[in-house]
């Protein structure tokens, strides 16, 4: 029944920079302004704001903008608002939005993810964490033996993964550089993707921490995207072609990298199958989150696109995954070739293609079912998003 | 020269851990109940909640599970390339360690390697690095 379901109505988008002048919350509301103006909705219809995470205020080129300023700015009446790090992973914003639609919580629900992290830089002093003299928490166990990026955490499952099933630097460079053509064709990439990526000089790239070279690891970039979300029973309201979240999972293990046998897609993949009648065999468009080129293998492999192990063999050549292939990847260009939007540009690549307004990257054949994802390590979620 | 390493801010749980190398001691927090091993330590054992948990020294041996060879310096003067690693213990089902495989060139270590832990001394925390057992 329409009423109880969850659709995405509103996309929206603002320029994506590398220190860019113009404060983060002007960037959402950039973003929310185009997200309101496609769904044909006005600020005053939206009765719900969630963000993953909300404002992070030690690091605050991570989350510049808090559910709370937003709900501030734009003068909204909110029934809810939710943006915890505790939330599964970045699009289990949506789905925690679809959630609270399908409990008739909320009507509309603006969804956002703001990063700073490329303008932060030349700001350090009010957007970085100050120095600390210590390491507490989960960075206790793996900075003090200079594992102090994400990157050194990834890197170990790529190279077990490389030890194991015998993954190649050809295969894993098909992401970097299927990306990077992709980034191409979206005028919103620009200023991340100047000239394509080729496998010679992906080869060629410094290692950062192996098998991970340089164009393994996501750009910073200072971005919004907003994603509305609508209850079913709302949609007479809206004047888009609304998107349905069709299913959506999430997997939170414990948040030790060094102690988690599996990346946590593995089960928040196997999960979405058992939420809808819909299969990978249906799935027109895969939008997998990229912040190092390894991750959409897990991804691939966590959601039966292939067996595990066999995602570098899934991805060889790279015909496979390009926008004219069986399964079209990261169409946008992903995180790799458009820019360290955290998660959320995937959803907006994904409803767009869904929509057919992906201008020149645009997908052949009307695609209906797309997957979207997020997370690394220990955190996950994944969207399901259909046209029917 | 190397930067000092970052350094954990040692409270209730993690003491033991950062210092018990001042006796020469790997210690992992083990149940008197259940007899299983919780790493990170808490106040609590994992398995079966109870609170009757003490640090044990374990052997202070085990396997290489996975490892990088790091290029990027992420601190200033900080020397690459090095190996960070996550170390099966033995005797200790279920808990690993992110560490560094110290004394020898960085193409020597390989999956499955059998490695010992050698302590790293600084400002009174004791950092268990591993080294490939000859
Ligand atoms: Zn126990």
């Amino acid at each position: 029944m329409a009423s109880k379901e969850a659709y995405i109505t509103g996309v929206g988008q603002s320029e994506v920079g590398v220190r860019l002048p113009r404060h983060p919350l002007l960037l959402t509301l950039d973003a929310a302004k185009e997200a309101i103006a496609e769904a044909g909705l006005t600020f005053d219809q939206i009765d719900g704001v969630f963000s993953f995470p909300g404002k992070s205020h030690g690091y605050l080129a991570f989350s510049p903008v808090g559910t709370d300023e937003i709900i501030e700015a734009l003068g909204i009446k909110s029934k809810w608002q939710m943006g915890g790090l505790e939330q599964p992973a970045q699009l289990s914003a949506i789905g925690m939005a679809a959630w609270a639609v399908k409990q008739g919580i909320c009507r509309h629900v603006l969804c956002f993810r703001t990063v700073y992290e490329a303008g932060g830089m030349a700001d350090p002093a009010q957007y970085m964490p100050a120095r600390s003299e210590t390491v507490s928490g989960a960075s206790q166990w793996t900075s003090p033996f200079w594992a102090t990026s994400a990157a050194c955490w990834t890197a170990q499952y790529a190279a077990r993964h490389v030890h194991k099933y015998g993954l190649t630097r050809q295969q894993l460079g098909q992401i970097a550089v299927n990306g990077s053509k992709n980034a191409m064709l979206n005028p919103r990439a620009r200023a991340i993707t100047k000239e394509e990526l080729t496998l010679d000089k992906y080869m060629d790239a410094r290692m950062i921490s192996t098998p991970l070279c340089l164009y393994d690891c996501d750009r910073f970039s200072d971005a919004s995207t907003v994603i509305i979300v609508s209850a079913g029973d709302a949609l007479d309201e809206i004047k888009c072609e609304p998107i349905r979240i069709a299913a959506m999972s999430g997997s939170v293990d414990r948040y030790s990298w060094d102690q988690v046998e599996w990346p946590a897609a593995y089960d928040a993949g196997r999960d979405l199958w058992t939420r809808t009648d819909y299969t990978p065999a249906d799935v027109d468009t895969a939008q997998f989150y990229d912040g190092f080129a390894f991750l959409p293998i897990t991804w691939l492999e966590g959601l039966g696109f292939c067996e595990k192990g066999e995602g570098g063999q899934f991805i060889e050549g790279g015909t496979r995954i390009a926008r004219d292939g069986q399964l079209p990847l990261n169409t946008a260009g992903g995180q790799l070739g458009a820019g360290r939007l955290h998660g959320f540009g995937f959803a907006h690549e994904a409803v767009t293609q869904l929509r057919g307004q992906a201008g020149e990257r645009q997908i052949a054949g009307d695609p209906r079912v797309a997957v979207a994802t997020s997370g690394g390590g220990p955190l996950a979620a994944a969207l399901l998003l259909t046209k029917d | 020269m190397n930067p000092p390493r970052p350094r954990p801010r040692l409270d209730q749980e993690n003491t033991a851990f950062w210092t018990g190398g001042a006796q020469g001691h790997l210690n992992i927090v083990k149940c008197g109940d259940c007899g299983q091993y919780t790493h990170p330590p808490r106040l609590i054992c994992r398995h079966c909640q109870s609170e009757n948990i003490a640090p044990d020294a374990v052997a202070g041996t085990g396997v290489i599970d996975t490892f990088t060879i790091n290029h990027q310096p992420w601190a200033k003067g900080l020397e690459v390339p090095f190996v960070i690693a996550r170390v099966a213990l033995d005797g200790v089902a279920g808990v690993y360690l992110t560490t560094n495989i110290v004394n020898c060139p960085v193409d020597a270590v390989a999956f499955g390697d059998a490695v010992k832990v050698v302590f790293e001394e600084q400002d009174g925390v004791f950092y268990p690095l591993f080294e490939k057992v000859a």
